[in-house]
């Protein structure tokens, strides 16, 4: 279950991620996870909506430089130790772990993580081989 | 087609008989008419008899922009103002505008050389010339409107702006030649993508582009955008406005109206006259001009002279296209930059874009100069390491073409103001 990212070029000026969440807005789409990695001048916006395709169209049409990359999301246990355990398979498969995000997606017992890893399917078969749930992008919603 | 066989392809003695002819004519006219050129010459104590060869020009002192100001607004007239049917203006050094006064065996000269310009891009009668340069004081939408008239064409006269309406007239008039600056050109490539449509859509074939310096890379995006042959065609409001010299379909050089315009390339620093295909200042004597003479005018324009045949079966001299002026250029810690250089750099990434903009400043008594550039639209970016070995790739070929190291700033597409006109490339704040 690969699940594509959205990645966004923003600049890091006042009032510009503003600008660019009215434009998702304007379109009606929600984001399901969002994280920035940031510089001094700019930012990439990451996130998981709905339509992914859909929405770097958009916001190519709107200026923004955005592509798309493969993540998976994954569902720990809500509790001390929970994301390390899935952290300790990847490691020992020799999985490299690029970054890592939440979700909005959690509840008492279980958490969705979103993780970049430099082989998305590699990762999927390891995972799901050792029982770990991995999500779909509707559970995400 | 050639539009002037006999002037545009006459043998190097024929051309030479007549611009000396010329040349000494404009001379003495101007001494008798022009309190200026009588002052300059007797303080450098040289006669119009004196010019008895092309070379004897060399006794003769420059004309610059400095003069032009002193000058105006018409002390450099060489006719009455009932003889003067046509004012342009450009911008001048000191606030003051330039201003260029014209006879009406002026305004003819001048759509002869377009004639000829616009036949080199292939057009004729047959041919509906979109001029989108600005109308007004400034030479260029009423250049190429006259040289298109005198051609026969239809013309459309669009001036800049509104780029939708510039494309609906291209698609419903059916637009087969289009005039205007190379930027404002990128910009009408740009909307016609925006707009859906691909240069299949309309009818172009060949622009006719000036007014600013450009580069390859530009001329490549405009080509491809648009669907069209982009000639250079170059000129200067106080010497005439465009078609002093245009390119040909070989595309080397501009064709310079030689039995109008006498051209000398100089050293900016020693003022001596450097041979032809060395690099420096072109100084241009028009030979023919009645309203405005101007003798030995140093435009401040830098490129070079070729004098072999051409293909297309010219003779005339040609002149590389400018890479610079000199008063475009920047010192940014000591050093010389040219915005054309930045734009070749520009044109080796196929991830940044022509709408650029060099920013120079000055903090702790130290040059600042920085480099905003828009990204490729479509690009993947996905990560900061992707978009930091990008900036590492420009930065050095930045440094390697420059001398100089710029801080690059990455924008997203179609956030730098676009331009009608001439593009505002440089933004220099330092106080000095």
């Amino acid at each position: 279950m690969i699940i594509k990212q959205v990645s966004i070029f923003v600049e890091n000026e006042t009032g510009r991620l503003y600008d660019l969440m009215q434009t998702l807005a304007d379109k009606e789409i929600n984001l399901n996870a969002a994280t920035i990695a940031e510089t001094g001048e700019y930012g990439i916006l990451r996130c998981i909506v709905q339509e992914p395709e859909k929405v770097v169209e958009i916001l190519r049409n709107c200026n923004y430089s955005a592509s798309l990359s493969d993540v998976i999301a994954v569902a720990i246990e809500n509790k001390a130790g929970g994301l390390n355990k899935v952290l300790k398979i990847l490691a020992e498969k020799n999985i490299a772990v690029k970054y890592i995000y939440s979700t909005m997606q959690s509840d008492k017992d279980e958490a969705a993580i979103m993780v970049k890893v430099n082989d998305p399917q590699k990762a999927i078969d390891i995972l799901e081989a050792e029982g770990v749930k991995l999500f779909a992008l509707e559970d995400l919603k | 087609m050639i539009w002037n066989k006999e002037m545009e392809c006459a043998d190097r003695e024929t051309m030479r008989a007549l611009q000396l002819e010329k040349l000494q004519g404009t001379v003495k006219y101007a001494y008798e008419r022009v309190p200026h050129y009588k002052e300059a010459f007797d303080k450098a104590g040289v006669k119009p008899e004196d010019i008895k060869t092309l070379e004897d020009i060399a006794k003769l002192p420059f004309i610059t922009k400095e003069d032009l100001a002193a000058n105006y607004p018409t002390g450099l007239f060489a006719q009455p103002m009932s003889e003067i049917k046509r004012i342009h203006a450009s911008s001048g050094t000191t606030g003051k505008p330039k201003i260029a006064g014209y006879t009406q065996s002026d305004l003819d000269m001048w759509g002869e050389c377009v004639a000829r310009g616009l036949t080199m891009a292939g057009a004729d009668e047959n041919d509906i010339v979109h001029v989108s340069y600005g109308y007004g004081l400034f030479t260029g939408g009423l250049g190429a409107h006259i040289g298109a008239e005198t051609i026969g064409a239809t013309v459309i006269p669009m001036s800049s702006g509104n780029t939708q309406k510039q494309l609906m007239f291209m698609q419903d008039m059916k637009s087969t030649v289009l005039c205007c600056t190379p930027s404002y050109a990128l910009t009408l490539a740009e909307g016609l993508k925006k707009a859906g449509l691909t240069p299949d859509d309309i009818y172009l074939k060949a622009g006719v582009f000036g007014a600013e310096p450009w580069t390859q890379g530009m001329r490549d995006e405009i080509e491809k955008g648009l669907g069209l042959k982009a000639h250079d065609i170059y000129g200067l409001s106080e010497i005439m406005g465009p078609g002093v010299s245009m390119s040909c379909a070989y595309n080397c050089g501009m064709h310079i109206q030689e039995d109008y315009f006498y051209v000398e390339i100089i050293d900016p620093d020693t003022l001596e006259v450097l041979p032809d295909g060395e690099k420096g200042e072109l100084v241009i004597t028009t030979i023919g001009k009645e309203g405005m003479p101007l003798i030995r005018y140093r435009t401040r324009d830098i490129c070079y002279l070729m004098r072999e045949k051409c293909e297309c079966g010219r003779t005339t001299v040609r002149m590389s296209r400018v890479f610079g002026r000199t008063d475009d250029m920047l010192i940014i810690r000591g050093v010389n930059v040219f915005p054309s250089q930045v734009e070749t750099v520009i044109a080796k990434f196929d991830e940044i874009t022509m709408n650029y903009k060099l920013y120079v400043g000055r903090e702790n008594n130290k040059d600042t100069f920085e480099m905003a550039v828009e990204l490729a639209e479509g690009l993947e970016l996905d990560d900061i390491a992707t978009v930091e070995a990008l900036r590492t790739k420009v930065d050095h070929a930045m440094r390697d073409m420059l001398g100089i190291g710029c801080k690059i700033r990455f924008l997203n597409a179609g956030t730098l103001p676009r331009s009608e006109g001439k593009a505002v490339r440089v933004e220099d704040t330092r106080r000095l």
